[in-house]
């Protein structure tokens, strides 16, 4: 059965995801304070902030979970979107491969936004440390939530269409 | 879509779709819009509550973060540390700051900005909250009408904040004492300000406080306050007993400035703003009368001057009138005759202020008539005397008093200054008594005395025993029938050469007496050359009493 509209859906879903990842990144995820002081992050901060402080290879999780994913996600959708309005035939076993891995990666950027909600509701110790969640929170859990529902409502049959249609 | 088209004939159903998305596309394009406004009114929220950029320039970033340090008005935060950079002549930093939209009318002219740092005085603990947190930037947000947008940063916080009721007043002093910044000044001991500048003045000749009095004590600062630096314990002894002036345990511990009206003087308007006072270093000063008319008389002294300072007290008859300005000594070209002139300052008003205590001042009278009074009270005697304040350190003051006996003499207006008489000094004139006295001892000649005395009576009895002889012979010669009457008459004439011998041994007996005599004047003699020996050793060397003979 094919899935309807796919081709719309997606891209709607995919726009309102490029749409949202711009405040995802430029607002804070998160702010913790503590002892009175006043801290927020945004998550490239937070990875800078890992980077100088020596945890590199939680820096390189952060950055590619939380960076690099959604924009991978986004990209390689487009991609195939674009793919399948041009009839593209080009490779398609690989384009579909692609897809399947984007589907499958999707879910673990919402990584950063356990730990963010885990460490809201556990950090609540009064002036000595409290943890906040931005703005940044809900738009990064939106651009998540939004590839998700993009990757999920495209269609990999179409990529097969043409290739099916072009060789024969 | 349109590139589509040929493969739809294949498959017809699809072409349907294809209508049917063109009829309806929404409802998913929904979800992008919504993102999409919802993206645009958080950026507009984001912009719009942007204020305002300024930099100010302070001369350390200690405790400033960019990105994290805040800035605050009463606590409240209203802006962030964007960056912080070196100056362009590497003496400060500039520190960019981003401030919330309603900061934008607090920006004016006069709007101060410091760091808030953990500070720790003796007068009290502030900014404790920033030793965990980190330091801020404090503003105080000032009243011109003037925008601005770059600062220069105070490097403390400074103690009075614009919107505090007051006024601020200028002191000046010789030092700057135990006063600080955030010194409090206190009236009838109460805290009523602080200190809240000094700086040196500009000739290097002074020191000068910039006080804050909260309102409503600014208004007894008046014409006739007196400022006078409370720090420390004034301790007296006078006839009234032994009295110990302080302000409050803080101020001995830390310092502090004290100011209150003059007593018994009508009320004033109080004082404009930033006028100007003195702070005098005491309470006793502060209250002094004014020293307003200053007369200055020479005073020449033959002795020697040893203990008499610069500043030494011009006494009359126990009420200190003046001081000396100035000692040293002159030749006379002439008869090459040592002189120490001595050039003291009189003040007659203060004579005055003691004969009408709380009332008013009678009005000053002119100079030629001081100078003629001084004339006739100098004709009736007054003489200008140096006189031991103290015996132990040898501190000498000058007394001007009354010497109805002294000979008479003048002054001559004429000279500038005119030079008021002296009289030797007490002691002075004891030692030159004594030298006299020991001096008349000397030219006695009491061995001559003595020898002359011995020769006497040692030719006395020569001529007794020449006597004796005499009767004997003529005891021996006289005729025989004297004889038994001459016999009687030996008889008693042997009793009389009895007598005369025992007179003989009384008389030769005086002779030791009689060295003693000379023994003991020759001890006074000698006494005396020493007592003048001391009294000229201590006159020169008064420390001595205390500390005994140094040797040199």
């Amino acid at each position: 059965v094919r899935k309807p509209n796919s081709l719309q859906r997606t891209w709607a879903l995919v726009l309102a995801a490029m749409l949202c990842y711009l405040p995802a990144n430029l607002f804070p995820v998160m702010t913790v304070v503590s002892l009175g002081r006043r801290q927020s992050d945004t998550i490239f901060s937070g990875v800078v902030y890992l980077l100088t402080h020596g945890m590199w290879p939680l820096a390189l999780i952060v950055f590619v979970a939380s960076i690099c994913v959604p924009v991978l996600k986004i990209v390689s959708l487009i991609s195939l979107l674009v793919s399948v309005h041009r009839s593209s035939g080009w490779r398609p076993v690989e384009r579909t491969r692609v897809y399947r891995l984007t589907e499958a990666i999707g879910r673990w950027s919402m990584v950063d936004i356990y730990v963010v909600t885990i460490l809201v509701a556990l950090v609540r110790l009064g002036n000595l440390a409290t943890i906040e969640a931005g703005a940044g929170a809900v738009f990064f859990g939106s651009v998540v939530v939004l590839t998700m529902l993009a990757a999920e409502s495209f269609d990999p049959r179409l990529i097969w269409d043409r290739a099916g249609a072009g060789p024969a | 879509m349109t590139t589509r088209g040929p493969d739809e004939r294949d498959r017809d159903d699809v072409a349907q779709a294809v209508i049917e998305q063109r009829s309806r596309p929404s409802i998913v394009w929904l979800i992008p819009l919504v993102a999409a406004l919802v993206g645009a009114f958080v950026a507009y929220r984001a912009i719009s509550s942007r204020g305002p950029e300024i930099t100010i320039t302070f001369k350390t970033a200690e405790g400033l973060e960019a990105g994290k340090t805040k800035l605050r008005y009463k606590d409240v935060e209203i802006g962030l540390v964007k960056s912080i950079a070196l100056s362009g002549d590497r003496k400060g930093v500039v520190v960019t700051a981003l401030l919330s939209k309603q900061a934008d009318e607090f920006l004016v002219e006069d709007t101060r900005f410091f760091v808030v740092r953990p500070r720790i005085t003796a007068g009290g603990v502030s900014g404790l909250g920033t030793l965990l947190s980190g330091g801020y930037i404090g503003m105080d947000i000032g009243k011109s009408r003037e925008t601005r947008h770059d600062f220069v940063g105070l490097d403390v916080a400074p103690i009075v904040t614009g919107e505090e009721p007051g006024r601020q007043f200028v002191l000046h002093a010789d030092d700057l004492g135990s006063a600080d910044v955030g010194t409090s000044v206190y009236f009838r001991r109460v805290p009523v300000g602080q200190v809240v500048a000094t700086a040196i003045d500009k000739d290097g000749k002074g020191v000068t406080f910039t006080i804050f009095i909260q309102a409503p004590y600014d208004q007894y600062v008046t014409k006739n306050t007196r400022f006078w630096n409370a720090s420390g314990v004034d301790v007296s002894l006078d006839a009234a007993g032994f009295q110990v002036h302080t302000e409050s345990v803080m101020s001995i511990l830390v310092g502090g400035i004290a100011f209150q009206l003059l007593p018994d003087l009508p009320p004033e308007p109080p004082a404009d703003a930033n006028a100007a006072f003195t702070l005098f270093s005491d309470r006793a000063q502060a209250f002094k009368a004014p020293d307003t008319i200053v007369d200055t008389y020479l005073l020449v002294f033959d002795s020697s001057i040893r203990g008499l300072i610069v500043g030494a007290p011009v006494d009359f008859r126990g009420v200190t009138i003046g001081e000396v300005v100035r000692v040293g000594v002159s030749i006379n070209p002439t008869t090459l005759v040592f002189h120490m002139p001595v050039e003291v300052k009189i003040f007659p008003r203060r004579l005055l202020a003691r004969q009408f205590i709380g009332g008013i001042l009678p009005a000053a009278v002119s100079e030629d008539v001081r100078q003629n009074r001084m004339k006739l009270f100098v004709e009736r005697g007054l003489r200008a005397q140096l006189r031991s304040g103290n015996l132990l350190t040898g501190q000498l003051y000058v007394a001007l008093d009354f010497f109805p006996d002294t000979p008479k003499t003048t002054i001559d207006l004429a000279k500038r200054p005119p030079e008021i008489p002296t009289i030797p000094s007490t002691f002075e004139e004891l030692q030159e008594t004594l030298t006299g006295i020991v001096k008349k001892l000397d030219k006695l000649q009491i061995e001559e005395i003595g020898a002359d005395a011995r020769k006497v009576l040692a030719s006395v009895n020569e001529t007794l025993k020449g006597v004796d002889v005499l009767l004997k012979s003529v005891d021996a010669d006289l005729v025989p029938d004297l004889r038994r009457t001459l016999e009687s008459a030996t008889q008693t004439l042997k009793g009389a050469e009895g007598t005369l011998k025992s007179a003989e041994g009384t008389l030769s007996a005086v002779s030791p007496l009689q060295a003693d005599l000379e023994q003991t004047l020759r001890e006074l003699n000698r006494t005396l050359t020493a007592v003048r020996t001391l009294a000229e050793f201590l006159e020169q060397h008064p420390e001595s009493l205390i500390r005994g003979k140094t040797s040199p």
